[in-house]
């Protein structure tokens, strides 16, 4: 029953607005505003598995490898920076400067440096969703227990060990926060690198859409982009869920006890 | 034997020194269980924290079977007071107790074999799934006995391990240590700061002043080996002997007002 509740509070809003939205544009006469019922006729005759292969695969194989790459580099380096007071030194100011550069701006540097090929597209995402992650990481190391760090070297827990077994689940929760909030700046820079210079992707094919005057195409490739980005997000809570369980428990455990 | 000479711990911060351990020597007998009993804030942390290695002395030094203990030596388990911070909640029971097996690389079987018997020492036979937040203050202390017994240490540190249970837990969790203490023949150096806990646990009592800590007083707790809550507290010998340690302590807190 619980569950039921929550699926229909859940999905009452979006269902009110797209019913909104139907009803509202229906007799619509606006070239570019189409009524909905067009839009999602363009939608199915759009998004045919082959323009998924060609368009959606891609910018998705990018986001992946652009996002897996910032979580290796933002975690090693913010676990390096994190445990190193002299390293947190020198490179805090830094650190601070590049993450204050708005991401989109780079584009056209790095396309000088990477060309426009796919190379281009996964640095500009690494670029743009590394800082949540390391300044995230940082600040989840550092945040480290004392006790915690006192006992696991009494116990003789150090070296690899300490690191994996005690400072990185210890900074967990706080480096997911840093991951979720690089998630959505990745699917943002995906879009943006292929609207400036690409021959496939879904940002070049919504821009190819509106250059051509397919109203329609174009809306639906916009809610083709929400519903891959809920997607994502809905898929990292369950991942996220899954793996900071212990998290949720403790919490829980510490609210009852006031 | 645990030999403690001359130990003297000063905190600086800035130009600001703090003395917290003035100059400490007492020793500890192999198998023996010495209380250490003292005024709060007179410094029984950071002198547990300069005997378990986890924090350099000023001065001074302490020797574990005759070599100078430099940092946590193998053969010492601490069990701390903070037990909530110290058992590592994104681990089970299991795990928890298990991890400095795996550090030691103990076999496989045996640590299986030590996580049981362990846990079924100190009374939590079947809890080896549950987290340590979903149990109870006394519980989890418990969990971090099992983990210091698991180590198979041939000294045990207790840094008022009970000061955060209710005195009913207390009770029971005092002849825990006390059965374990006769049963596995450890050296055990408990740190208290409650006068009859010391007296009812140990064979022998130091005092401490306030601090900048010195020894007060030392004191050999005559009483017969089986102890028991009831009876051994109503003994006339034991509320003799807490009653000189309660006079010492008055005296320590006074001298220090001179």
């Amino acid at each position: 029953m619980t569950v039921l509740r929550k699926v229909l509070f859940a999905l009452a809003l979006p269902v009110v607005l797209f019913a909104g939205w139907f009803w509202l544009s229906d007799g619509s006469e606006s070239f570019y505003s189409p009524p909905l019922r067009t839009i999602l006729t363009a939608f199915a005759d759009t998004w045919q598995p082959e323009r998924l292969r060609a368009d959606v695969a891609p910018s998705l194989l990018r986001l992946l490898a652009g996002y897996l790459l910032a979580v290796v580099i933002g975690i090693g380096l913010g676990m390096a920076v994190g445990l190193n007071r002299r390293l947190r030194a020198v490179l805090e100011p830094v650190l601070e400067f590049f993450r204050a550069i708005p991401p989109p701006v780079l584009v056209p540097v790095i396309m000088l440096f990477a060309g426009i090929g796919d190379g281009m597209k996964v640095i500009v995402i690494v670029f743009g969703c590394v800082w949540p992650i390391l300044l995230n990481t940082v600040e989840g190391v550092r945040a480290t227990d004392s006790v915690v760090l006192d006992t696991a070297r009494a116990y003789g827990v150090t070296g690899p060990a300490r690191l994996t077994r005690v400072i990185l689940p210890s900074a967990s929760p706080q480096i997911a926060a840093g991951l979720r909030q690089a998630l959505s700046i990745a699917i943002i820079l995906m879009v943006i690198s292929e609207m400036f210079a690409s021959s496939n992707g879904l940002g070049f094919t919504i821009v190819q859409f509106q250059r051509s005057f397919a109203i329609p195409e174009m809306w639906s490739g916009i809610i083709l982009l929400g519903l891959l980005g809920f997607t994502l997000s809905l898929l990292f809570r369950l991942a996220e869920r899954r793996a900071l369980r212990w998290y949720e428990g403790l919490r829980a455990a510490r609210r009852r006890a006031g | 034997m645990l030999e403690v000479k001359g130990l003297r711990k000063v905190y600086s911060s800035g130009s600001r020194e703090v003395e917290a351990l003035r100059d400490l020597t007492f020793t500890v007998d192999n198998g023996d269980l010495v209380c250490l009993v003292g005024p709060s804030g007179c410094g029984k942390t950071t002198l547990l924290r300069c005997v378990s290695g986890l924090l350099t002395p000023t001065s001074g030094e302490v020797r574990l079977g005759g070599s100078p203990v430099t940092g946590p030596p193998p053969g010492m388990a601490v069990v701390f007071q903070e037990y909530g911070r110290s058992l590592f909640p994104w681990m089970s029971v299991r795990a928890n107790v298990e991890l400095p097996l795996k550090q030691k690389k103990v076999a496989r079987a045996r640590r299986k074999e030590l996580v049981e018997s362990s846990l079924d020492a100190v009374g939590l036979t079947g809890t080896a799934d549950a987290y340590p937040w979903q149990l109870s203050g006394g519980m989890q202390q418990r969990v971090a006995i099992a983990r210091a017994v698991a180590y198979e240490p041939e000294t045990l540190l207790m840094d008022e391990p009970f000061a955060a249970v209710d005195a009913q837990t207390r009770a029971d969790l005092e002849d825990l240590v006390r059965a374990l203490w006769q049963r596995l023949k450890v050296t055990v150096l408990f740190v208290t700061h409650d006068i009859d806990e010391a007296v009812y646990l140990g064979r022998r009592v130091v005092m401490l002043s306030s601090s900048p800590t010195v020894v007060q007083d030392e004191l050999v707790v005559d009483l017969p080996a089986e102890r028991d809550q009831l009876h051994t507290r109503a003994d006339p010998k034991f509320i003799e002997l807490r009653t000189r340690v309660y006079e010492q302590i008055q005296l320590a807190k006074k001298t220090v007002q001179k």
